[in-house]
C-alpha cells in the first residue's frame, strides 16, 4: 500500500484507499510552509552540516556534503520551490536525506517536524490555482491541525537540471 | 617457468581436484552419463594441453586414461571398481608428474610403461584387475619418490613403504596447488573500493590527530597509517597486470597486416612487463591496437618506397612502455614516412575545421593535432585496415576518458611517434588541493607541468599581464595563455597581485590556470558526481578530503575546452553543433567594430578578417594610382574606406584589416579599430550607399555593416575567379546556401540576410542532402558549382531526382559563367545561373524565382 502510493507518479488526484489506512509521512517546514515526504523515502535527518558549494551547478543545488563517507548532493528546498532565500541570521538548515536510484540527496529545510500518519483518503487534489512550480512537485494537499500540508513527490522534487 | 606453463599448472590443479570427486561419484553410480562426460572432458583437456606444451610423459598417461574413459563413455566398456581405481592411479601419477614440473620446471624422468600397459589392457576390455591396493602402491611409489627427490633420476626406484608413499603424495598434492588462485574481478573491485574508503578514513583520522595532539593515539595511528598504505599497495598489486597482456595479439595483427599490405614490418615490443591497473589496461587495449594498425597501414611505406628513400626494406613499429612518476608512458612509434603536414593542412581547411588565417599562425605541431579531429583521415584510399576517418578521435577520446593524454611527434620521412600518458590506476589519484574564488578544488596532478608563483608582491616573481583583456604570463620567453579558474567557475575573483599559476599540458596545448592559493597534495579517491551534475564538464568527479569535507575534482580537459584553449575547442563545438547547420544569420556573430570616414561606427563579421595589422605609413607605396604595401612576400593593395584618404606620414601607423583568400590579400584602411563583439546580426537593408549592405544596432549604436564584396572588388577584379566555388541558397523566408568556402559563406550570408532572407549555410552537398533527409524545408537553394566530393551539377541532379526539394528553385553561383557552363547547369536542373559574386544579380534572381517558383 505504501509503496504503491510512493510510486504513483501520474497526477494523483484522490488516492482510492480505505479510509482507515494511512501512510506515514515526515513533516517539515520551508519558509513557514508545512510540507511532508513519505517516511519510507527518508534515509537520514541531519542537523547543520558543512556543505561544499558547487560552481556552475543548477541554482537549486546547494552543494554536496559528506554523510559518513558518502557524498550527498544537497538541494535547497526553498530554491526548488521558488521561495525567498534563508535569512543569514536564521537557524542553520536541516537536511532530510532521501534516496533516488541509488544516489543520496539531502533536501535542505528550515525545520524537521515529526513522523505522522496521514490518512491516505484524505489527500485532496492540488487546487488549480496553485503555482505551476508547486503543482509539479506536489502530490496533493492535506489538512492537518488547522494548516495545510503539501505532500511532496520526492522524485519530482529531484527532477532538476 | 613461463606464464603458459604456470597457467597450465593452475588449471590442471583445478581439473585434478574436480576429477577426484567426480571419479568417486562415478564409482558409486557407474551409469551416470553427465559425470562420465565430465571426467572424460577433464582428462581430455589435460591431455590436449600437455601435448601442446611438450610434456610427453604426462600426455602418454593422460592419453591412456582417456582411452579407457572414452570407452566407458561410449558404453562399450562397463564401469568397474577396478577400472576406476586404475584411472585414479593414473590421476595420482599425473599429480606426481605435475608436482615435479612445478618444482623443477620440466617433466621428471620416470617409467609409466606398467601403468599405461594396465590402462591399455583395461581399454581392451581385459579384466586384468590386479588387487587395487597393490597397484596403487606400486604405481604411486615411483613418481612420489621422484618428486620428493627431484633431479635424482632413478629408473628403478626402490620400493617405498606404502604409508610414506601415500603421505608424500598427499603432501605434494596439498602443497602444490595454491601458488596462484583465481579470484573473480568483482571481488577485487570490491576490495579496491573498501581500501579506498579505508584510505579516506585514515586520512581523516590523521588530520584529526594533528589537530588534537592526542599523544595516546599517535603510535597506533601511525601503525594504522602504515598498514593502510601497505594494504592499499597490496590490493593495487592484485589488480596490476603487465601491459604485455594488452599487446599479446599485436604480433599476429602486424604479421597479417604486413601480409595484406605487402609490406615488411618488424614489431619491437619493449617494457612488456610494465604493470598497470587492469581496468586501465582494458581501456587502453583497443586504442593501442588501433594505433599500431595505423602505424603499419599509414605510417610505414611499401618496401620499394623504403628502398628508394634509402631506408631498410623492413619497417619497424616500436612499442615502448615505462613508468614515470605515478603514470605509465606508452610510446607507439614507426620509422615510416611521417605525417604529411601539407595534406593535413589542406584537409583541415577542406573540412572547415579551421581557416586559412588560423592555419597560417599554427605551428606544425598544432596542425598535426588535426588528425585527432572527428572524421579526419588523410589516407588517400580507404583500405580494409584503416582510413575511414573514424579512429584517432576515438583513440583520443578514450584516452582522455581515463584521465590520460596523447601527444605526437612526427618528422617527414623519419617516422611518427605517439606518446600516451595514463595514470596507473583510476581508483586513487594524486591531486593538488587549490583554492580559487574562496572555494577549494582538487586538481589532478597528471596534467600539471609546474606551479609558478606570480604577483607584484614578490621581487622577481613573474607578473600576470594583459593583452586587451586576455591574461598571459611570460614564462621563459614563452607567452602562456592563462585562464582564471574563478572566472571560469563564475566565482568572485581574488586580487591578482599574488597567487599561483598551474601550468597545464593537455594534449598538445600548454596553458596556465590562475589560482588564488595552493595547499598541498593529497591522495584522492575519485567518485563520480551525482547525475544532476554530470553536465558540468569542468569537473571529473568529487571526493572526500582528510578533513571530511567534500571537494570537487577539476577536469583539465574540460577546463581547456571551456577556456577555449587551442584547437580542441573548435572540434568540440563542431561536434556539438548539428552537423549540417554551418551558420545561421540570426545566430550570434563575432563582429569587428571600427571607425572610418564619416558617420558612426562600421562593422564587419570577424570571420572575414584574416588579420589586423598596423602598417607604418612609410611602408605604403603607390603602384600607379593604387596604394600597396609589401606584405608577406607579395604586394597587397590597400583600399581606404573613407574618401580622400591619405597615407600617414613616416612613422605614424595605419590600421588595416587584412582579407585573404588563397594567395591574395587585400588591406582595408580604417581609422581606428574599436572592439570585437558577439551580436546577433540583424541587418536592416540600407540606403543603397555603395560599400555597405545595411545597418544594424550593435552595442546600442547604429552601425553600418560593410559589404566586403564591394571593397574586395575595388582591390582588383580577380577575387572571384579561380578554383574556389561558392554555393548559396537564398529564399525569401528560408534559403539554403551550399558553399564549400568558408570565406564566401561569410561573404554571402550577411548580404542575403540583409536582403531579408533567413539563411542556413552548409559546407557541401552532402551536408545539404542530410538536411533534406531530416525534412528541413527551404524556399530556395543557392549552390556553388565547383566543390570537392560532389559538385553542384551532381547536387542539382540529385535534388531533381526526387525528394522534398525537387521543386525548389535552385540557383547556381559560380565564377565560371560562360554560356556552355550555364547550359550545363540548366540541364542539370538549376533554375538560374549567377556569376560569382554578383550580389545584385543574386538578389534579383532570388526575387524572380520566389515570385514565380515554378519558372524554370
Amino acid at each position: 500500500m505504501q509503496s504503491a502510493v510512493a510510486t504513483s507518479a501520474a497526477p494523483p488526484p484522490v488516492i482510492a484507499a480505505g479510509a482507515g489506512e494511512a501512510d506515514v509521512f515526515l513533516t517539515l517546514t520551508v519558509a513557514e510552509q508545512a510540507c511532508a515526504v513519505p517516511v519510507l523515502a527518508v534515509r537520514d535527518v541531519l542537523g547543520a552540516h558543512a556543505i561544499t558549494r558547487i560552481p556552475l551547478a543548477p541554482g537549486e543545488v546547494a552543494g554536496s556534503l559528506n554523510l559518513r563517507g558518502r557524498i550527498v548532493t544537497a538541494l535547497d528546498l526553498r530554491q526548488r520551490l521558488g521561495l525567498p532565500p534563508r535569512e543569514a541570521a536564521a537557524a542553520p538548515a536541516m537536511s532530510v536525506v532521501v534516496e533516488q536510484s541509488g544516489e543520496l540527496y539531502a533536501l535542505l529545510v528550515d525545520q524537521v517536524g515529526e513522523v505522522v500518519p496521514l490518512p491516505a483518503g484524505g489527500l485532496t487534489t492540488n487546487p488549480p490555482t496553485l503555482d505551476v512550480l508547486w503543482r509539479e512537485v506536489s502530490r496533493g494537499v492535506q489538512r492537518r491541525e488547522g494548516h495545510l500540508v503539501i505532500v511532496l513527490d520526492v522524485a519530482r522534487v529531484l527532477a532538476i537540471g | 617457468m613461463d606464464d603458459l606453463l604456470a597457467d597450465f599448472l593452475t588449471e590442471t590443479h583445478e581439473g585434478l581436484v574436480a576429477l577426484d570427486s567426480a571419479l568417486v561419484r562415478l564409482e558409486r553410480a557407474p551409469d551416470d552419463q553427465p559425470t562420465l562426460s565430465e571426467v572424460f572432458r577433464l582428462v581430455h583437456t589435460i591431455k590436449g594441453t600437455c601435448g601442446f606444451l611438450g610434456l610427453p610423459r604426462l600426455e602418454a598417461v593422460a592419453h591412456a586414461a582417456e582411452n579407457v574413459l572414452g570407452r566407458y563413455r561410449d558404453g562399450t566398456l562397463a564401469v568397474t571398481a577396478g577400472g576406476i581405481t586404475l584411472i585414479l592411479s593414473a590421476l595420482d601419477r599425473v599429480k606426481a608428474i605435475v608436482a615435479g614440473i612445478e618444482a623443477s620446471g620440466t617433466e621428471p624422468a620416470g617409467d609409466d610403461a606398467a601403468l599405461i600397459g594396465a590402462l591399455d589392457a583395461a581399454a581392451e576390455g581385459q579384466a586384468v584387475e590386479p588387487p587395487p591396493a597393490d597397484i596403487r602402491h606400486a604405481l604411486d611409489s615411483p613418481p612420489a619418490t621422484e618428486a620428493g627427490a627431484i633431479d635424482v633420476a632413478r629408473p628403478d626406484p626402490a620400493p617405498v613403504e606404502a604409508p610414506s608413499a601415500e603421505m608424500a603424495t598427499t603432501d605434494l598434492a596439498g602443497g602444490a596447488a595454491p601458488q596462484t588462485i583465481r579470484v573473480s574481478v568483482d571481488v577485487l573491485e570490491n576490495l579496491m573500493t573498501l581500501v579506498s574508503e579505508l584510505v579516506l578514513t585514515r586520512n581523516q583520522l590523521l588530520q584529526l590527530a594533528r589537530a588534537h595532539q592526542s599523544d595516546a593515539f599517535a603510535v597506533p595511528l601511525q601503525r594504522l597509517s602504515h598498514i593502510t598504505s601497505d594494504l592499499q599497495e597490496g590490493v593495487m598489486k592484485t589488480r596490476m597486470q603487465p601491459i604485455g597482456n594488452a599487446w599479446a595479439k599485436l604480433p599476429r595483427l602486424v604479421r597479417d597486416l604486413a601480409h595484406e599490405l605487402g609490406k615488411k614490418i618488424e614489431l619491437d615490443m619493449r617494457g612488456a612487463q610494465t604493470e598497470l591497473d587492469r581496468q586501465v589496461l582494458e581501456l587502453i587495449r583497443d586504442p593501442l591496437t588501433h594505433m599500431v594498425r595505423n602505424s603499419g597501414d599509414h605510417g610505414l611505406e611499401a618496401p620499394a618506397d623504403r628502398r628508394a628513400a634509402g631506408k631498410p626494406e623492413t619497417g619497424r613499429i616500436v612499442l615502448n612502455a615505462y613508468h614515470e612518476g605515478g603514470h605509465i608512458i606508452i610510446e607507439v612509434g614507426d620509422d615510416g614516412r611521417g605525417l604529411p603536414v601539407d595534406r593535413i593542412r589542406a584537409k583541415a581547411l577542406g573540412n572547415g575545421l579551421t581557416t586559412e588565417a588560423d592555419l597560417a599562425q599554427m605551428s606544425e605541431r598544432e596542425i598535426l593535432r588535426f588528425i585527432f579531429a572527428p572524421g579526419f583521415s588523410t589516407a588517400q584510399q580507404v583500405t580494409a585496415v584503416s582510413g575511414r576517418g573514424v579512429g584517432m578521435d576515438v583513440v583520443k577520446t578514450n584516452i582522455e576518458k581515463i584521465g590520460g593524454t596523447v601527444e605526437l611527434t612526427s618528422r617527414e620521412g623519419r617516422g611518427t611517434t605517439f606518446t600516451i600518458k595514463i595514470p596507473l590506476t583510476l581508483a586513487i589519484a594524486s591531486a593538488l588541493i587549490v583554492e580559487a574564488g574562496g572555494e577549494r578544488f582538487a586538481l589532478p596532478q597528471i596534467g600539471v607541468v609546474e606551479l609558478v608563483r606570480v604577483g607584484a608582491a614578490q621581487d622577481g616573481a613573474p607578473r600576470i599581464e594583459r593583452i586587451k583583456d586576455a591574461p598571459v604570463l611570460r614564462l621563459r620567453d614563452r607567452l602562456l595563455p592563462l585562464v582564471s579558474l574563478a572566472g571560469l567557475l563564475r566565482l568572485p575573483p581574488a586580487a591578482e597581485d599574488a597567487g599561483f599559476v598551474a601550468v597545464m599540458q593537455v594534449g598538445g596545448q600548454v596553458f596556465g590556470i590562475i589560482l588564488d592559493r595552493v595547499f598541498d597534495t593529497e591522495e584522492i579517491v575519485v567518485k563520480p558526481v551525482a547525475p544532476i551534475l554530470r553536465h558540468i564538464t569542468m569537473f571529473s568527479g568529487n571526493t572526500i578530503l582528510g578533513d571530511g569535507s567534500v571537494i570537487m575534482i577539476l577536469d583539465p580537459n574540460g577546463i581547456a575546452r571551456a577556456a577555449g584553449v587551442g584547437l580542441d575547442t573548435a572540434v568540440e563545438e563542431e561536434r556539438r553543433a548539428p552537423a549540417a547547420i554551418g551558420m545561421r544569420s540570426n545566430a550570434q556573430t563575432a563582429l569587428l567594430l571600427f571607425r572610418a570616414g564619416d558617420g558612426g561606427p562600421k562593422a564587419v563579421p570577424l570571420g572575414l578578417v584574416a588579420r589586423l595589422e598596423d602598417i607604418p605609413g612609410d611602408r605604403i607605396e603607390m603602384s600607379g594610382l593604387t596604394p600597396v604595401v609589401q606584405y608577406r612576400g607579395a604586394l597587397m593593395p590597400i583600399v581606404p574606406v573613407s574618401a580622400g584618404w591619405v597615407a600617414p606620414d613616416g612613422e605614424a601607423r595605419q590600421p588595416v584589416l587584412v582579407f585573404t583568400e588563397n594567395d591574395r590579400a587585400m588591406g582595408l584602411a580604417v581609422e581606428e579599430i574599436l572592439d570585437v563583439l558577439d551580436e546577433a546580426l540583424e541587418i536592416q537593408p540600407g540606403t543603397g550607399r555603395p560599400g555597405f549592405i545595411g545597418s544594424a544596432v550593435i552595442a546600442g549604436r547604429v552601425t553600418e555593416v560593410i559589404d566586403t564584396a564591394y571593397w574586395l572588388a575595388r582591390a582588383g577584379d580577380d577575387w572571384f575567379r579561380g578554383g574556389v566555388a561558392a554555393r548559396r541558397d537564398a529564399v525569401r523566408p528560408r534559403l539554403l546556401l551550399v558553399e564549400d568556402s568558408a570565406f564566401f559563406r561569410h561573404l554571402v550570408v550577411p548580404a542575403l540576410s540583409a536582403g531579408g532572407y533567413e539563411v542556413t549555410a552548409v559546407d557541401g552537398p552532402v551536408a545539404a542532402l542530410r538536411l533534406r533527409e531530416e525534412g528541413v524545408p527551404f524556399d530556395a537553394i543557392v549552390s556553388d558549382i565547383e566543390m570537392p566530393d560532389m559538385d553542384g551539377i551532381a547536387f542539382a541532379q540529385a535534388l531533381r531526382a526526387g525528394g522534398t526539394w525537387s521543386e525548389a528553385p535552385l540557383i547556381a553561383l559560380s565564377s565560371r559563367a560562360e554560356p556552355a557552363d550555364v547550359a550545363r547547369g540548366r540541364e542539370a536542373g538549376f533554375t538560374d545561373y549567377v556569376a560569382k559574386y554578383d550580389r545584385e544579380a543574386l538578389l534579383q534572381s532570388l526575387a524572380d524565382c520566389l515570385s514565380a517558383p515554378l519558372a524554370a
